[in-house]
């Protein structure tokens, strides 16, 4: 629709352009979630978004998964509106809670995208088979998602996400609910399961490390209204490891967005303080 | 792993054990209470509460047993069990029509109301309104009018009865999917939206998936609906075929005959337990996948 012949959309994941969000517009609780929001997404790229809530994190994720529509602007998802690219399960999405059917097992759990394409049920099999290995849990296949553990069912939300092979991978705090040590371990893996797979990740986090861990660049967002303040490049290269989290580079960035988080807080008066 | 599964069988076979063992204390209390009971009934607080012990009111159980192997009424060559086995046959399909023509009723009527929220709104009342009308009132009436619709079929004095069983069965169905299929989460709902999947698919994949807790005590509610509406039915449009018909007539032989009665009540005991043993394990099959229930 509004693909700009200047810059290829195939290079490009997301395009987000002069998106506005407005909830109960017109009305006593008028909400402006969004506001004058532009962001790229390169293909193959890691890209964290941070803030506090009612920043409107979600609410951008959920826009470019075209569960929402914008009240203005466009979202460009995979060189398409974003609307042809659900249609077309252009991304595959994670929430906090694993959302695994709980009457399904973990193999059906994860064929679910797959069958509502329609694909039969051998090249189903073979793709769960396949998902399951990526993750690492390749005898669960015949277990139900209540005899897993919090972090083996967010394995398992991720192979389903991926089973499919999108592009793209939406994540709404998705380790939210696990513990500190199963966190660490997870992130590790989804870094490895992306490098692996090249997938282009958008992942909504309120955890710093976890957002600087992970990503090329940590969008950070503030409220009332919801919008970008500052895009902090991570520039720590891909291979990212235990030991990236005890590296100078990683507290220095981890400072940057802690500082850009308090700066998009306090507003202009505070930013005296964040001289180093 | 064999020590688990010798202790599941040895769970099961008490299990199993326990079923007839409640059949004889039931036999126990009543005979111990023929015993020891005041033999011309007496008064609790002023009111006639306690039964008479004589064998004109309570047989004796054996009696009972005894009585099913002669025949019906003198003369007649077919024992009474096999006649009172044939009249709960009867009745049993006529209720297990009701049963699933209800739970079909109530599971399309639920699925209305989650499409359309007007329909919720419009249906509601009248399905709890449904519900107060008696069923002795309504039971000739329908019979009247159906048999008038009717006129031209054969056979369709099972008809009202049936139909009175659905009225009965299809009401806890109706509420309880209506509840579970709205309380499917939003994060599932979601998950299905970003794959593109319609409402049918998502009805299908999930909300019906979802709705199983909520719906297999109503299954169980509408079983025992089916019978109960299937058996006053019968008594009150007078079907002679049915086992609740029976339980009339060998009622009125009690004078002279009185263990006669209590084959019939054996029958219908059988009906209710057959259909529910039949609602507990559709119950089993949809939850086969599910967790555990707390103990």
């Amino acid at each position: 629709m509004t693909k700009k012949p200047a810059s290829p959309p195939a290079d490009d994941a997301v395009v987000v352009r002069d998106l506005l969000k407005v909830f109960n517009r017109g009305k006593p609780n008028q909400v402006d979630a969004l506001v004058d929001v532009q962001l790229t997404v390169r293909r193959g790229e890691f890209v964290s978004l941070i803030g506090p809530s009612g920043c409107g994190k979600s609410t951008l994720l959920r826009l470019i998964a075209d569960l929402i529509q914008p009240t203005q602007g466009s979202v460009i998802v995979n060189g398409k509106p974003a609307h042809q690219a659900r249609l077309d399960q252009d991304y595959g999405m994670a929430f906090q809670q694993s959302g695994l059917f709980e009457w399904r097992t973990v193999a059906r759990n994860i064929e679910l995208p797959l069958e509502l394409k329609g694909w039969d049920k051998t090249r189903r099999r073979a793709r769960s088979r396949e998902m399951l290995e990526l993750v690492k849990l390749p005898d669960f296949a015949g277990h139900m998602p209540w005899q897993l553990s919090g972090g083996m069912q967010q394995r398992v939300a991720i192979a389903r996400a991926l089973a499919a092979h999108p592009p793209l991978l939406l994540m709404d705090e998705p380790f939210g609910a696990l513990d500190e040590m199963t966190r660490e371990h997870m992130q590790a893996e989804l870094l490895r399961i992306c490098s692996e797979t090249g997938t282009t990740v958008v992942f909504v986090t309120h955890s710093i490390p976890e957002a600087v861990y992970l990503a090329d660049r940590v969008v950070v967002m503030s409220p009332r209204p919801g919008r970008i303040t500052r895009i902090v490049e991570v520039g720590m290269g891909r291979d990212r490891t235990e030991l990236t989290r005890e590296a100078t580079d990683f507290f220095d960035r981890v400072t940057d967005v802690r500082e850009a988080l308090r700066g998009a807080e306090l507003g202009a008066q505070a930013r005296g303080i964040e001289d180093r | 792993m064999t020590e688990a599964v010798t202790v599941k069988r040895s769970v099961r076979l008490r299990r199993a054990l326990m079923y007839p063992l409640s059949f004889v204390l039931v036999a126990c209390a009543w005979e111990l209470y023929k015993w020891l009971g005041p033999p011309a009934g007496g008064k609790v607080l002023g009111m006639r509460l306690l039964a008479r012990t004589n064998d004109r009111a309570m047989p004796h159980t054996w009696k009972m047993i005894e009585r099913l192997a002669h025949p019906e009424v003198r003369g007649r060559s077919d024992a009474i069990w096999l006649v009172v086995s044939r009249a709960t046959w009867y009745s049993f399909r006529v209720a297990l029509a009701a049963f699933v023509i209800g739970v079909l009723l109530g599971l399309v009527l639920a699925v209305v109301m989650v499409r359309f929220k007007t329909a919720e709104r419009a249906l509601m009342p009248y399905l709890a309104i449904s519900q107060t009308v008696p069923i002795i009132v309504l039971a000739p009436l329908l019979a009247t009018l159906i048999i008038n619709i009717n006129k031209g079929l054969v056979d369709t004095k099972w008809l009202p009865v049936m139909v009175l069983g659905v009225f009965l069965a299809f009401f806890p169905v109706a509420v309880s999917a209506l509840k579970g299929l709205q309380s499917t989460n939003a994060a599932s709902l979601e998950l299905m939206d970003s794959y593109a999947a319609g409402w049918w698919k998502t009805l299908f994949k999930l909300r019906f998936p979802a709705a199983v807790p909520y719906l297999t005590p109503a299954l169980r509610l509408a079983g025992a609906s089916a019978v109960v509406g299937v058996v006053v039915g019968e008594i009150s449009t007078g079907l002679r075929t049915g086992v609740g018909r029976l339980v009339l007539s060998y009622g009125q032989d009690a004078t002279s005959d009185p263990p006669k009665l209590y084959t019939a009540v054996f029958g219908a005991a059988a009906l209710g337990l057959v259909m529910s043993a039949l609602v507990v394990a559709l119950d089993k099959l949809l939850r086969r996948n599910l967790p555990p229930e707390p103990v």
